[in-house]
């Protein structure tokens, strides 16, 4: 059948919740990264099928609230990754399990 | 009937690149996946029409994004040495039942949701020259405080990842004979 | 001159600034308190001289001087003084005794380490007793009367140190404050039935005839009219001051005291007080048809007469045996003013003065040059050791037994034996007074006998024989003796001009009233009634007087049980202690008792409540909320603990929480539109 709605929500849901098992499963600090990237791409595929299939797709919306999404997407992996060089460098690691001083 | 068959592979594909890109060992290859499965969401991008959005992640995520964390990959290699370093955490389990919860929280709406089966009225356009003109005047904000944004955020990646001074010479000279521990031990505070 | 009156408080006050002045000066002060005692009552004699001369002046004088002191609501309360006769004549005596008494003491305490405290004490006496003669207001009098109580009790207990001196003053000042209630009651309701403080306030006084009135028509308890209730709880007062039986038993302990005390105390002033006190409310106590309260005072007076004469018999110390004597002619003074009035009491109390001051002081001439011995059967053949003592105590002593016409006692106590004999409503006072005449004469003959005659007894101590005193001493005997005999002529029946003087009256000077019959019978009966005792007295005692032991008394011999009786003051002091002591020692341990145990349990109770809500208190406060608070943050701390163990600093797991909350979140809400 044709590929409606629920089909790209379905998608967006299984990508989403595969980027989630990712992050909270691995335990490297960079897989972690990449599940929160792929999460985000989730998102980003739910506003563009909601755009498509909306009831105002002249609005262009959907279209916007991606392209932002992408930049900041991008912004904060660069971020995130210059943090894990920079722990990497202090510790020798990027186990997520030995970075834990902030224990309560 | 294209279309169907078009959709259901690039789901496909994308699905299998990302569970590949969140199960492998090595971190080079969950890189190598990952772009692959952002390359497959482009191509439901390209089939959604939004055409821009699909270039626009081919090229970010996938020629910036994917690049980049193969380079942190590459950089923060020392620990290979040891064989079990890409092993999931000991409780993966327990992140997978909370993910398959997650789950289940985000598709019974869709399921149980009548108004979800539409098909799409007419075709919708996203041209450029639209796109351009919108970010001009109604998104001129968001498009100037994401470049600042942008700023920021490359200012301070530079500025957390440069290495510091004492850090170069801590590198150069072997460490003083009276710190016996670890790097690893010394805090981040 | 009116003026006078004005000036009339200057005379207490002058011995009261001495006073306080000496109260001042140190012990070594000796001259500049004697100076300024002696002249302080120097000037007070001098200013009574001057009052004495205005009522001689003015016959029936009688000039009051009030004013008001505070007014209390809408009463007012005032002070006054009264010049009269009767104060006149009590002013002239007593700064003039009180003056020689000083003089004598500058030689009697010469040795006393107390010396300038002695003079202050004197001074501030003198200054009480001044302002009860004169007081107008019965305030006032009230105010002095204490006050002569209290310099009393220092005099008394002068040397403190001795217990029996210290008991003797306590037992003084008890004794006369039994009496002094009554006088304060008697005070309290004439003042409110009278509605005035002062006794003459032209008319309005509580003395003057429309208050009389008011109190006479007034009728109290038991049928007796208020006046006559008022007279009683008065006399009794007085009847404390002045030893009268049953109030007798301080003035024989207060021979501890100094002997210039005992003279001018005990003797002629504070003693006389109470007589002063019944001659001044006398028109109150005379009120009426039948004075019943004129009655009491002369069967009181008449029966202390005799009883203290019977004790003085068998007593041994010198002092108590003028003591006694003391009691019993305070009884006859006050016989006198029951059955003859103020002017016979008066004269009595006067002649009185001059004469037993006289043998105080010649006793304590006696015992300073026996170096302080004072039993009589330690003593001897003083006459010829000691010339001038022996000449003026002798002159007292027969003033005091009443030989006939060159001593004052014969007159005075005479006119109190004729106004007895002229008693309508009993002849026994008489009889009293006459065996009480004899019995004077002979204990007094006894005395005399033991002290001057016959051979120096045994001393077992080496003291030096006896001296004579020195002249300071000497002298004031010397004054009194002459006036022992020269007061008397001022109220012989020739020439009655001290009973005039009183009354207000001429006195005409008539030698043929002495030979009138009853008056002659009169003398001559108590002529041959101390002629026998003298006789008596002699022929038993001077025989004892010269052997050289007296162990046993000649009466003690003869009759041993009436002997001891008399000898234990008919054991009066026993019984008291016995009765009213224990009662009140019963009194005060049950008041003890009610203090402790009651009002002091109550208060600990009251305290151990507090004390135990302090306890609860703190037992909340520690364990429970203490214990609470602790607890509570202890609650905290796990509680923190506990979620801090949620906090182990991995990410993931915050991922993990959150995400299982957002999904558990959404299913709810899911759940719930459903």
């Amino acid at each position: 059948m044709n590929p409606n709605l629920s089909h790209y929500l379905i998608l967006s849901a299984l990508l989403f919740s595969i980027g989630f098992a990712g992050a909270v499963a691995r335990r490297s600090a960079i897989l972690v990264l990449l599940g929160i990237e792929l999460m985000l791409n989730a998102a980003n595929l739910n506003f563009i099928a909601f755009w498509r299939y909306g009831a105002n797709p002249q609005a262009l919306t959907g279209v916007m609230f991606v392209l932002f999404s992408i930049a900041i997407a991008a912004a904060e992996a660069a971020v995130g990754l210059a943090l894990i060089i920079a722990i990497y460098r202090q510790r020798r690691t990027t186990r997520l399990d030995s970075i834990d001083s902030l224990k309560g | 009937m294209l279309n169907e068959i078009a959709f259901y592979l690039a789901a496909a594909m994308t699905l299998a690149f990302a569970l590949a890109a969140m199960t492998l060992r090595h971190l080079v290859h969950c890189a190598l996946c990952a772009a692959a499965a952002f390359a497959g969401l482009a191509v439901i991008y390209l089939q959604l029409h939004a055409e821009f959005v699909g270039f626009a992640q081919l090229m970010v995520y996938v020629g910036a994004i994917a690049i980049l964390i193969v380079f942190a990959v590459l950089l923060t290699r020392g620990e290979e040495i040891r064989p079990d370093s890409n092993q999931s955490s000991p409780s993966w389990m327990t992140g997978v039942a909370v993910a398959i919860l997650v789950l289940g929280g985000i598709t019974i709406p869709v399921f149980t949701s009548p108004s979800l089966q539409r098909l799409p009225p007419a075709a919708a356009v996203a041209p450029v020259k639209i796109i351009g003109q919108e970010l001009m005047t109604r998104y001129v904000l968001p498009l100037e405080l994401v470049g600042v944004l942008l700023t920021a955020a490359l200012l301070g990646a530079v500025v957390i990842a440069m290495r510091e001074e004492s850090e170069v010479k801590r590198q150069i000279r072997p460490p003083a004979p009276e710190r016996a521990e670890p790097e690893e031990a010394t805090s981040l505070r | 001159m009116p003026q006078v009156i004005q000036f009339l408080w200057l005379i207490p006050a002058f011995p009261l600034l001495a006073a306080g002045l000496g109260a001042l000066l140190g012990r070594e002060r000796r001259r500049l308190a004697a100076s300024l005692a002696i002249g302080g009552m120097a000037l007070s004699w001098l200013f009574s001289c001057a009052a004495f001369w205005t009522t001689l002046g003015a016959p029936g004088l009688r000039e009051t001087w009030s004013f008001r002191w505070f007014d209390l609501a809408d009463t007012t309360v005032q002070l006054g003084w009264v010049l009269d006769p009767l104060a006149a004549v009590m002013l002239m005596m007593v700064t003039f005794l009180s003056l020689l008494i000083f003089i004598y003491s500058l030689g009697y305490m010469a040795h006393d380490g107390n010396f300038t405290r002695f003079f202050c004490f004197m001074s501030l006496f003198g200054a009480a007793m001044l302002g009860i003669v004169i007081a107008n207001s019965l305030l006032l009098l009230f105010i002095c009367w204490e006050l002569v109580g209290l310099s009393s009790y220092l005099l008394i207990g002068f040397w403190y140190e001795k217990p029996a001196a210290a008991a003797a003053a306590k037992k003084a000042f008890i004794t006369t404050r039994v009496g002094d209630i009554g006088l304060l009651l008697g005070m309290l309701w004439l003042y409110s039935q009278s509605g005035t403080l002062l006794f003459y306030d032209h008319g309005g006084g509580c003395l003057e005839q429309s208050s009389l009135a008011r109190l006479l028509a007034g009728v109290t308890v038991g049928g007796m009219a208020v006046s006559t209730a008022i007279s009683l709880l008065i006399f009794s007062g007085a009847m404390g001051k002045s030893g009268q039986f049953p109030l007798h038993v301080w003035l024989p302990d207060a021979m501890e005291g100094p002997t210039p005390v005992s003279a001018l105390i005990h003797a002629a002033t504070m003693v006389a007080a109470g007589v002063f006190l019944v001659a001044r409310v006398f028109p109150l106590m005379s009120a009426g048809s039948h004075p019943t309260a004129l009655q009491v005072v002369t069967w009181v007076g008449a029966l202390t007469a005799v009883f203290a004469a019977a004790i003085a018999v068998a007593q041994n110390d010198i002092k108590r045996i003028i003591a006694y004597s003391t009691i019993s002619q305070l009884g006859y003074m006050m016989m006198g003013l029951g059955v003859g009035g103020v002017a016979v009491g008066m004269f009595h109390l006067i002649t009185h003065a001059f004469f037993k001051s006289l043998l105080f002081l010649g006793a304590g001439s006696v015992i300073h040059g026996c170096h302080g011995e004072q039993d009589i059967r330690k003593m001897g053949g003083l006459k010829k050791l000691m010339p001038w003592t022996f000449a003026t105590y002798a002159a007292g002593m027969m003033a005091l037994c009443g030989v006939p016409l060159f001593f004052s006692g014969f007159w005075s106590k005479d006119e109190i034996l004729r106004a007895a004999r002229d008693w309508p409503f009993s002849a026994a006072p008489f009889y009293l007074g006459v065996a009480g005449a004899f019995l004077t004469a002979f204990y007094m003959t006894r005395q005399v006998c033991w002290v001057f005659f016959g051979k120096p007894a045994d001393s077992k101590d080496s003291h030096a024989p006896a001296h004579e005193s020195p002249a300071v001493m000497t002298i004031p005997l010397a004054i009194l003796a002459v006036l022992a005999v020269l007061a008397g002529f001022l109220g012989t029946p020739a020439w009655p001009w001290f009973q005039s003087y009183l009354n207000g009256e001429n006195s005409p000077l008539t030698f043929t009233a002495l030979f009138a019959r009853p008056q002659l019978n009169l003398m001559l009966l108590s002529t041959m009634v101390v002629g026998v005792a003298l006789s008596l007295g002699w022929r038993i005692y001077s025989r004892v007087a010269e052997q050289s032991s007296r162990e046993t008394d000649p009466l003690e011999k003869s009759l041993p049980a009436v002997f001891r009786l008399l000898q234990n003051k008919f054991f009066i002091d026993e019984i008291y202690a016995a009765t009213v002591v224990r009662l009140n020692a019963a009194f005060s341990s049950c008041a003890d008792w009610l203090d402790r145990v009651i009002w002091g349990g109550a208060v600990n109770a009251v305290s151990g409540l507090t004390d135990l809500l302090a306890r609860i208190n703190r037992a909340i406060d520690e364990l429970g909320i203490n214990a609470g608070f602790d607890l509570g943050c202890g609650g905290l701390r796990g509680t923190g603990s506990l979620l801090s163990w949620m906090q182990n600093g991995r990410v993931q797991r915050y991922l993990r929480v959150a995400g299982l909350a957002f999904s558990l979140a959404l299913l709810a809400l899911l759940w719930m539109c459903a």
